[in-house]
This record gives structure tokens, C-alpha cells and sequence, in this order.
């Protein structure tokens, strides 16, 4: 049977087992949506296309599964970059389709023509311009293979309108043939002994684990590892959930604003096993002085990433769960040692802190979020404070339970991530902890969560501040508040204009009671809790300074 | 220390913007860049020549791998090589010098291929010494005009840049 372009697409979109997409229509993918019309795939309109793109982005990192985002050519394609771009920091597997103008108009500044493969080219793991129906089938296959296996990443298809209407025989090929694409999935033998017969040697490991772990699905191997060999682990931003921080081992998060028993943990190590991280400049600090007296075993999926920052002694290419089962096959119990006594230490000595000073601090908020869920919810982001906050005072114990912009640190990420979060996995309480700066950002996909009743619940540290960065001055340019004053719309009032609830809290004691009616009201809502203006997030380490020296806390 | 790069990719319309980009992005030097044709026609191969020490290099190799169309790397720098550049020079030329040059273009098996009223295009193929030292000897006659396609370079013997490389020859 002849299938039409964008017939072809929606079909080999559910050979794929898509379940939801996330777009916004115009010219170029009309025919694209005229299928989808006629389709029983879900598909969600959201409010602007940045939110379609963060909104599969969430999707993908809450179930595993790649998310899918489609826009029309021209500006609903550049509006899709910034989620793209914070897809591939994070290596998230995601799909996006563009409408482009028809093959004979391109490249002559058509209406609504831009070259968003030459836009996307270095944020994507690969994209494709599709200028022949017939070749469509085979490259959304590709596509699909190349966003989820080895690294993932975000691939774009680009489909001119004439495309989507052109017919063809449709057939969804089996497999891929891509000469040059082959991850390493399986880790050296040789290399992984080696590893193993310095973990043995060692006498002071840690293990500094980051997002390839909950990636690969390895956190059950990680576990494994830690209690072998009993090596405190430490975790990145993109590493949180891969470990329960209720553990005795765990540390925490390292870097810039980890806790200090995790980054003098690594000061101090002899052996540093990195597991699915990159070094990334915020976790290292001064590079001369991260881990200074530490070999490094370094096991990821990417080899482009070894050695590109630190020097490793022993470097492992392959899937960190495959690894990391031969590893452990490897491996003997180890005995407590003084180590293990200095760590407990440093942990009792320098747990995270902030002043009770009865006023409404948002660690507190957090800490509450934490209490009233048991630990059992999705905790999504934005950027700033509130993302360091959310990261340090909620104690993770699943992977997936933490979905924040890590590489690329985007603003506005968090509610529409949230929302594609919920739709993946709508059991789960999903709540997005956002500072009243970066939810204004794509605060328009509240319109989104409210159409579909897709409940999720955001929850605004509200400084008046674009606080990070007021924090940045405070310190650095001697209290000079330049143009970080913000300020808001009333929260609650704009809640209820979109047709969601909204809570505003005060006052400390009402924190947990707003909590729970968010939870029960099984809709979308705001809680806009006013917090103390000019909190900080502590400790913190200078940026290029030395991990271990860190201020406050 | 400079490296030449032999690389394979596939011959899919964007494949050069690809490796360019990257090299810009992340700021590798590269010295010059070649691209042709190979004896199977989905098949182009790069002839890169890069500066960097060997960290640079491992980088450069690993992230040119990562480019889903880049099939595959081989650095022939340290192997025993053939390589070669083409230029095409034009100088002036009036009658009373154009002996002179025809010395000159003997001297390193260079060819002229045109003949104008005042002028010569001289063409020569070489290595990159020997590129520099007829550029260098035709200067004082006057360059008008000269191109030069950046160097492209094979392996010698039984060692193969191709996709099957154990192939031998009967
Ligand atoms: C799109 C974007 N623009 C600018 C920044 C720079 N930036 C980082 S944190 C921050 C302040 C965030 O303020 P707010 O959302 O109110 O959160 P708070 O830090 O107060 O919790 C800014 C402007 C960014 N990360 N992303």
C-alpha cells in the first residue's frame, strides 16, 4: 500500500512504540498533522515550541524511552533549539521532526525557510534534511537508533512539506546499516581487571557517579559495587537518584555546590572510579587540584570524553551496566577500614546547614516536599538556587526521580519538563521546584498542564530575585544588584487566570499543609511560597577554585 | 607537531560542513583540508592535516568518530606515506624571462599549461617542500595568481586506508 510522507512518519512513529508527542502546527507540517488527526497517537499541543522540546526531554529522562517533539519549519523550528540544546548536554534520547519548506524552495529564503540542519548541527548527535519520501522509513529507523543507544542524544529530522505529501510504499526496515556508527558496548576484559586489581589495592576509593549511570540503568550494579568494596559515593547534578543518599556510603553531590564530605572525599582519595561522568568543569573546581593524589578508572560509554579533561590511568569504553556486572564479578569483599570511619565523620561534622531563624527559608520547603512525599516523588527543576536546593535538600533514592537542565543549565525547563515528566509517568507526584524567575519563562505551558489536567504541582521559591545570580554579585561584585531585582506577577492570581489552583504560603507552619492540598487536588497548581529574599546556597567553591576549599556551609 | 589525517566518510550531501564545524567549534587548528571521491562512490575521503600535540589529536580523533558519517580515521603521520600537492601558478611572463622559467620548470618536473600574451600558468605536483621551493623560485618573475589544493596522502605498501583493510594483493 502507498502511504503519504506524513502518513509514513506517524506510522513508523508507532513502530516505535511512541505513545506521546509533543508539538505545535503551522504551514509546513500540515500534512503531518492531518495524519496524526486520523491516528490514535497522542499527540499534546503545547503553548510555545521551547515547551514541546523540554517537554519530551522530560518525558524521555522520567521513562527512559526517547521523547518526540515536532514543529513546523521557519521559527517553530528555531523555538525547538534551546530544548534541543538542553537535551544534548544531558544526552537525552530524543526525536525531533521539523516541517520544512518544499524541496524546490529551499535555500532561496523562502517564507518561513531556515537551514535548522545547519542550526542544529552541533547540538544534535546527528539530524538529517529528507529530500526523497522514499528515503523517510530508513532514516526515522536510524533516527531512533542513533538518540538511544551508546551516548544518547537528540537527532532532528527536517521533512520539506512536498515530502509529507509524496507517496511511496511504506515499509519500516528491521534494522539500521550505519558504517560509522558502532558504540562500544562491551568494556575491555584486560581493562576491567586492571580495574579491579587497583579497587583491591586501594585503600581509599570513591566512587563519582554521574549520569550515565542512571542512563544505562546500572544504579542496581552501582549499589552492588559500593557495598563491595564499600567505597562512599559521591554523585554529580546528572548522577542524583543513581544511589539513595539515605545510604551510609552515600555523600552526596561533589562540586561546586556539593556537600563538603563529598569533595574532601575526593581530595583526598587514592583511588577515584568515575562511573557514566565527564569531569565536568563544575564538578572539578581547579583542575590541579581535583583528586590530587588519586589513580582515576574512568568507565564510560563515549571515549571522546576520556582523557578530554583529566588524565585517566585506567580508561573503560563500553556500557556502564556491562561493565560494571563484570566488574563486580571481579571484586571480594572488602573490611571497613579507617576510611570509612573518616567519611562517617566528615558527614557528621559537616552535614548541610542552613539558619533557622523562623522565617520561611526554601530548604525548609524543601526539606518539607521531601517529608510529605517520603522521598517518593519526581522532583524536577529549574536553574538557579532553587535547582541547588532541590538537589541538596531532598534526599533521592531512585534514578529518574531528579530531572533537572544539568549541562546547559536552561531556565525555563522545568514546568513544561515537569508536565512531560507527568505524562510518562502518571502515577508519580511530579513537582517542579522553580524560582520565580526562570518559571516566568515558559510559564505558558501552564495553559498545557491545565488543557490536559496534567497535574503537576510548581512549587516557587519566590526571592524577587533572579537569585543565583544575585548571589554571584553578592560575593563576588560586592553587593552590586545589577538588574536581578525581578519581579512577578501575583502567582495565585495568574494560577487561577490559566484555570489551575494557587496557594501562596507565608509562614513556615503553612508549608506542609499547601504541600498535601497541592497533592490531593489532582490538578495543576501554583504554590508561590514567599521565602526569605537573600538566602544563599552554601557551601559553594569559587569558580576555578580548589573543591575543597569551599565558603559557608 | 602536525598530523595527517586520512578519513573516511560517507558521501552524504553536508559531510564536510560536519567535520569543518566540528574542528572550528572546538577550536583544532587545521592546516588544510582536502575531499574527493574514493573508489566506491558512497564513499569520500578527507585528507586533514591538524596542529596540536597528542593530547589535541586524541580529541580531534575521537570527536571526528563521533560524527555518525565519518566511517574511518586512520593517522598516517608516523607510517611511511606518499603525499601530494597540487599548485597551479600564474606568472608574468614577458619574452625576454620566458626561458628562464622554462629552466625553472624543468628543474622540478613542473608543466606549463597555458600560454598567454604576457603570462604562464605553471603547474606542478608534489610534496610540500618541493610545492614551497617552485613557489619560492617563481616569485621574482612575478605571481599573478596561484592555487594550491592542500595535501592529499596514501600509505605505502601493504597498509590500506579503505574499509577492508586486511585485503591483499594476489
Ligand atoms: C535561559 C537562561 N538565561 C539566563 C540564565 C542565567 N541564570 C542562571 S541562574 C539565574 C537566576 C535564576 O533566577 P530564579 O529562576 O528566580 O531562581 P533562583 O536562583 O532565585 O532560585 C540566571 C538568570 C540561565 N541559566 N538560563
Amino acid at each position: 500500500m502507498n502511504l503519504s510522507g506524513a502518513q509514513i512518519i506517524v506510522k513508523s512513529l508507532q513502530e516505535e512504540g511512541v505513545e506521546a508527542i509533543f508539538g505545535y502546527p503551522g504551514g509546513q507540517v500540515l500534512e503531518i498533522y492531518d495524519a496524526l488527526y486520523h491516528s490514535s497517537l497522542k499527540h499534546y499541543l503545547v503553548r510555545h515550541e521551547q515547551g514541546a522540546a523540554h517537554a519530551a526531554d522530560g518525558y524521555a529522562r522520567a521513562t527512559g524511552k526517547p521523547g518526540v517533539c515536532l514543529a513546523t519549519s521557519g521559527p517553530g523550528a528555531t523555538n525547538l533549539v534551546t530544548g534541543i540544546a538542553t537535551a544534548y548536554m544531558d544526552s537525552v534520547p530524543m526525536v525531533a521532526l521539523t516541517g520544512q519548506v518544499p524541496c524546490n524552495l529551499l535555500g532561496k529564503d523562502s517564507f518561513q525557510e531556515a537551514d535548522i540542519t545547519g542550526i542544529t548541527l552541533p547540538i544534535t548527535k546527528h539530524n538529517y534534511l529528507v529530500k526523497d519520501v522514499k528515503d523517510l522509513a530508513k532514516t526515522i529507523k536510524e533516527a531512533f537508533h542513533i538518540a538511544t543507544t551508546g551516548r544518547p542524544g537528540p537527532v532532528l529530522i527536517d521533512v520539506p512539506k512536498d515530502v509529507s505529501v509524496k507517496k511511496t510504499k511504506f515499509k519500516y526496515p528491521d534494522t539500521t546499516c550505519l558504517k560509522g556508527y558502532k558504540p562500544t558496548l562491551e568494556g575491555n576484559k584486560g581493562q576491567i581487571g586492571v580495574a579491579a586489581k587497583m579497587i583491591a589495592e586501594s585503600k581509599r576509593p570513591v566512587l563519582y557517579v554521574g549520569g550515565g549511570v542512571v542512563i544505562s540503568g546500572a544504579s542496581g550494579e552501582l549499589f552492588k559495587l559500593a557495598e563491595l568494596t564499600l567505597s562512599p559515593v559521591t554523585t554529580t547534578l546528572m548522577g542524583i537518584g543513581a544511589f539513595p543518599e539515605t545510604h551510609p556510603l552515600s555523600l552526596g553531590m561533589l562540586g561546586m555546590h556539593g556537600t563538603k564530605a563529598a569533595n574532601y572525599a575526593v581530595s583526598e582519595c587514592d583511588l577515584l572510579i568515575a562511573v557514566g561522568a565527564r569531569f565536568d568543569d563544575r564538578v572539578t573546581g581547579k583542575l590541579d587540584e581535583f583528586a590530587p593524589s588519586a589513580r582515576i578508572v574512568h568507565i564510560d560509554v563515549d571515549p571522546a570524553e576520556i582523557g578530554k579533561n583529566v588524565r585517566v590511568d585506567v580508561p573503560i569504553v563500553g556500557d556502564v551496566k556491562n561493565i560494571l556486572v563484570e566488574l563486580n564479578s571481579k571484586l571480594e569483599q572488602h573490611l571497613s577500614t579507617n576510611w570509612q570511619d573518616k567519611i562517617s565523620e566528615w558527614k557528621a561534622k559537616h552535614p548541610l546547614k542552613y539558619e533557622k531563624n523562623g522565617k520561611l527559608k526554601p530548604q525548609f520547603i524543601v526539606e518539607q516536599i521531601y517529608d510529605v512525599t517520603k522521598g517518593k516523588a519526581t522532583i524536577v527543576t529549574e536553574v538557579g538556587q532553587n535547582q541547588m536546593w532541590a538537589a541538596q535538600y531532598y534526599k533521592y533514592t531512585k534514578p529518574r526521580s531528579f530531572i533537572s537542565s544539568g549541562g546547559l543549565g536552561t531556565m525555563g525547563y522545568g514546568l513544561p519538563a515537569a508536565i512531560g515528566a507527568k505524562v510518562g509517568c502518571p502515577d508519580s507526584i511530579v513537582i517542579d521546584i522553580a524560582g520565580d524567575g526562570s518559571i516566568q519563562m515558559n510559564i505558558q505551558e501552564l495553559a498545557t498542564a491545565v488543557h490536559y489536567n496534567i497535574p503537576v504541582i510548581v512549587a516557587i521559591l519566590n526571592n524577587n530575585f533572579l537569585g543565583m545570580v544575585r548571589q554571584w554579585q553578592e560575593i563576588f561584585y560586592d553587593r552590586r544588584y545589577s538588574y536581578t531585582d525581578i519581579t512577578g506577577p501575583d502567582f495565585v492570581k495568574l494560577a487561577e487566570a490559566y484555570g489551575a489552583m494557587g496557594i501562596r504560603v507565608n509562614d513556615p507552619k503553612e508549608v506542609k499543609p499547601a504541600i498535601k492540598k497541592a497533592i490531593e487536588a489532582k490538578r495543576p497548581v501554583i504554590i508561590d511560597f514567599v521565602v526569605e529574599r537573600e538566602e544563599n546556597v552554601f557551601p559553594m567553591v569559587p569558580p576555578g577554585g580548589a573543591i575543597h576549599k569551599m565558603l559557608g556551609g | 607537531m602536525r598530523h595527517i589525517l586520512a578519513v573516511l566518510v560517507e558521501n552524504n550531501p553536508g559531510v564536510l560542513t560536519r567535520v569543518a564545524g566540528l574542528f572550528s567549534r572546538r577550536g583544532y587548528n587545521i592546516d588544510s583540508l582536502t575531499v574527493g571521491r574514493t573508489e566506491n562512490q558512497n564513499i569520500s575521503r578527507m585528507t586533514i592535516v591538524v596542529e596540536g600535540d597528542d593530547l589535541v589529536l586524541e580529541q580531534v580523533t575521537k570527536q571526528l568518530h563521533k560524527l555518525i558519517d565519518v566511517i574511518k580515521i586512520n593517522d598516517i603521520t608516523s607510517e611511511q606515506y606518499v603525499d601530494r600537492e597540487l599548485v597551479l601558478v600564474k606568472v608574468g611572463a614577458d619574452a625576454a624571462v620566458r626561458g628562464e622559467i622554462m629552466q625553472i620548470v624543468d628543474i622540478f618536473r613542473a608543466r606549463i599549461v597555458d600560454i598567454g600574451q604576457r603570462t604562464l600558468i605553471i603547474e606542478c605536483t608534489g610534496d610540500e617542500g618541493k610545492i614551497n621551493a617552485v613557489i619560492e623560485s617563481l616569485k621574482s618573475f612575478g605571481i599573478k595568481e596561484l592555487v594550491r589544493t592542500g595535501k592529499i596522502a596514501m600509505l605505502r605498501g601493504q597498509k590500506f586506508t579503505s574499509l577492508n583493510e586486511t585485503r591483499e594483493d594476489d
